[in-house]
């Protein structure tokens, strides 16, 4: 049955940018393959509802803060693909510099204050971020977003308290795939999970299935409406599922292929285009979303793969102001 | 020239910085009825609430949230009330803080100072009394300041608070209520550059904090023996004033660093170190045994580096 009010437009916007991400992160799983990304990646295939259903709720000067599976919000906060793979190659012309690689991509042109190869420790920089903007009388908001393993780190109940006390603008987000690292979250954390942990220091919580883009949007837009009018923090619990292992390296073999088949069926792009495909739009356009996104991120991988490394001396570079290091200098 | 106390030098400091920057902005614990030990006493009438603001019992928190707000384009001073508590911040610090420059490639600064009071300060046992300064001057990114008399608490948090860099400043809890000539007006200390306490030829004694004053009671048992020992307050351990230590010991031909932390691993191996690897010099180290610290008064003295320890230890060089 078609979904009444549905805002077409909106919707194929949010089916090109999760195949913007999907794309880009095979790219990067292909780097993996060839050794060109040199370090770990954590994808977020199968996530990609929560990204695009949230940031697509921020304004270009909102502020995101990412975790170590941050590619995904990184593209839909604006960020742009020829960087970031730039970045996950440690090339010239990435982000940082080459220097951060795929845990510490950060743009802070588009207001992504990084992602964090520390679970949990964005929660406590983002509630700072929010306290600035609250000192300085700025209508910003900020998008905290972590993964469900973080939840068990204590940064986890000190940020969210300094949030609450202080009356906060920022939007906490838990991205919750199941999996902390190779381990079920379930296995590890006491009591009723996340929103029932955020709901005991009196933020407003809600949970909504991570894989319904609508749904994450829908409830996105209400909250960070209700943020931005002044409301102080708010909790979203998103249930998703990652389909890739912890690291691109990682086969996952600790979870039978029964439960990520039936996972598969659920995943977000396929349900998002069932969706405009019963709203009338034709095949062909959503096959051209695809192709038009593999197209993008494969310019984006072989530019990036032609990119040089940055010299020598970028290590001593942006290290600080006082007493810089140097190569003769230890 | 007015004198002042330690702790009123580093209160008028923040004050004269809050004044002249509305970006600067303190957060700690108790902050509002004035701080553990009473540096921000009246600060928030001045300032209200936001400025000099409260928090709660979350170290992780506090440091954490400054970093935030440092990227976001504010200057916070962050109050610790113990530097054995900064211990429960020290991803903030050490993974979050100093990093943030370097791994985002240079897109961001965080411009955050770090107050801990640190050191002995009589029976506050293992957990309040230790000096940790080498840790952090271990960590790139960092500025690392061990002021040791009211003119250098001001003008040093003065350039502490105006840096750039991430700083932990770290405040001798014994010298709080130390009174000493505080120059007028906007004074402020360039990083690095030391202070040579007293001139001499005998022997270079560098050390900093309040072990500088233990220090200089042992150069004036030195020069009634006819010693003439040359003092050093390094004031800042991150960046070091290596010009100035290094000139010292080629004169002298001897070095004695001496600290209050525990000698092994202590900032006075770097020091000696560096000295051994560019001048003809004799060297040595002074610091505490490897042990906690403890409560009853005979215990903590038993870990104290005392003004006969340093003067021992400056005759046996001079043999």
């Amino acid at each position: 049955m078609p979904i009444p009010n549905l805002d077409l437009s909106r919707l194929r916007a949010q089916h090109r940018m999760m195949w913007r991400i999907r794309a880009l992160e095979e790219a990067a799983l292909r780097g993996l393959d060839e050794k060109i990304v040199l370090g770990a990646i954590h994808p977020s295939i199968g996530q990609e509802a929560v990204a695009v259903g949230v940031v697509g709720n921020l304004r270009r000067d909102d502020i995101l803060l990412s975790t170590h599976r941050g590619h995904g919000h990184t593209l839909a906060k604006g960020a742009s693909p020829d960087a970031m793979l730039c970045e996950l190659f440690g090339r010239l012309g990435g982000n940082c510099g080459g220097k951060g690689g795929s845990m510490h991509i950060a743009d802070f042109s588009v207001g992504m204050l990084g992602a964090n190869g520390v679970v949990g420790a964005n929660i406590v920089i983002a509630a700072g971020a929010a306290h600035a903007i609250k000192l300085k009388r700025e209508d910003r908001v900020v998008c905290c977003i972590f993964g469900d393993g973080a939840i068990n780190r204590g940064p986890f109940l000190e940020g969210l308290n300094w949030a609450q006390v202080f009356g906060l603008p920022v939007l906490f987000v838990c991205e919750d795939n199941g999996f902390a690292a190779t381990t079920r979250t379930a296995t590890m954390t006491a009591g009723g999970g996340p929103s029932a942990r955020a709901r005991s220091m009196g933020l407003v919580a809600e949970e909504v299935d991570g894989n319904d883009v609508l749904a994450v949007d829908t409830l996105a837009r209400r909250l960070v409406a209700e943020i931005r009018a002044g409301g102080g923090p708010r909790f979203l619990h998103a249930h998703t599922y990652r389909l890739t292992g912890h690291t691109g390296a990682d086969p996952a073999t600790y979870r039978p292929s029964a439960e990520v088949e039936a996972a598969r069926k659920l995943e977000p792009i396929a349900r998002t285009a069932a969706i405009l495909a019963e709203a009338g739009l034709a095949a062909s356009d959503l096959a051209d979303d695809r192709q038009a996104a593999e197209q993008e991120m494969l310019a984006a991988f072989l530019a990036a793969r032609a990119a040089p490394f940055p010299d020598p001396s970028a290590a001593f570079t942006d290290v600080q102001d006082a007493g810089a290091p140097s190569l003769e200098h230890v | 020239m007015a004198v002042m106390s330690y702790l009123d030098a580093a209160r008028a400091a923040l004050a004269e910085e809050m004044r002249r920057d509305p970006l600067v902005w303190a957060v700690g614990e108790d902050l509002g009825r004035g701080g553990v030990f009473s540096q921000y006493l009246g600060l928030v009438e001045e300032f209200g609430p936001e400025r000099i603001s409260d928090a709660p019992i979350s170290e992780a928190a506090i440091l954490g949230a400054a970093v935030g707000a440092a990227m976001m384009g504010t200057r916070p001073v962050v109050e610790m009330r113990f530097s054995d508590f900064a211990l429960c911040a020290v991803d903030e610090l050490v993974n979050q803080a100093a990093k943030a420059r370097y791994m985002f490639g240079g897109q961001t600064r965080v411009p955050l100072v770090v107050r801990e009071p640190m050191g002995m300060w009589r029976s506050s046992a293992a957990q309040h009394s230790q000096s940790l300064e080498a840790w952090y001057a271990h960590i790139p990114g960092l500025v690392v300041v061990c002021p040791s008399t009211p003119a250098d608490n001001k003008a040093l948090l003065k350039a502490a608070i105006r840096s750039d860099d991430p700083v932990v400043y770290l405040e001798h809890k014994h010298l709080w209520p130390m009174e000493g000539e505080v120059p007028d007006g906007d004074h402020v200390l360039p990083f690095g550059k030391a202070n040579i306490v007293t001139a001499g030829s005998d022997l270079t004694i560098v050390s900093w904090s309040a072990q500088v004053h233990v220090c200089a009671t042992a150069v004036a048992a030195l020069a009634a023996q006819g010693v003439k020992a040359e003092l050093i307050d390094l004031r800042t351990l991150w960046p070091w004033d290596k010009e100035t230590v290094l000139a010292s010991a080629a004169r002298t031909g001897r070095l004695l660093v001496v600290h209050e932390a525990v000698q092994a691993g202590g900032f006075g191996a770097e020091i000696a170190a560096t000295v051994a690897e560019h001048v003809t010099a004799r060297v040595r180290r002074l610091g505490a045994p490897r042990a906690p610290i403890g409560y009853a008064p005979p215990v903590e003295d038993a870990v104290r580096v005392q003004a006969p320890a340093i003067v021992a230890a400056a005759l046996a060089m001079l043999r």
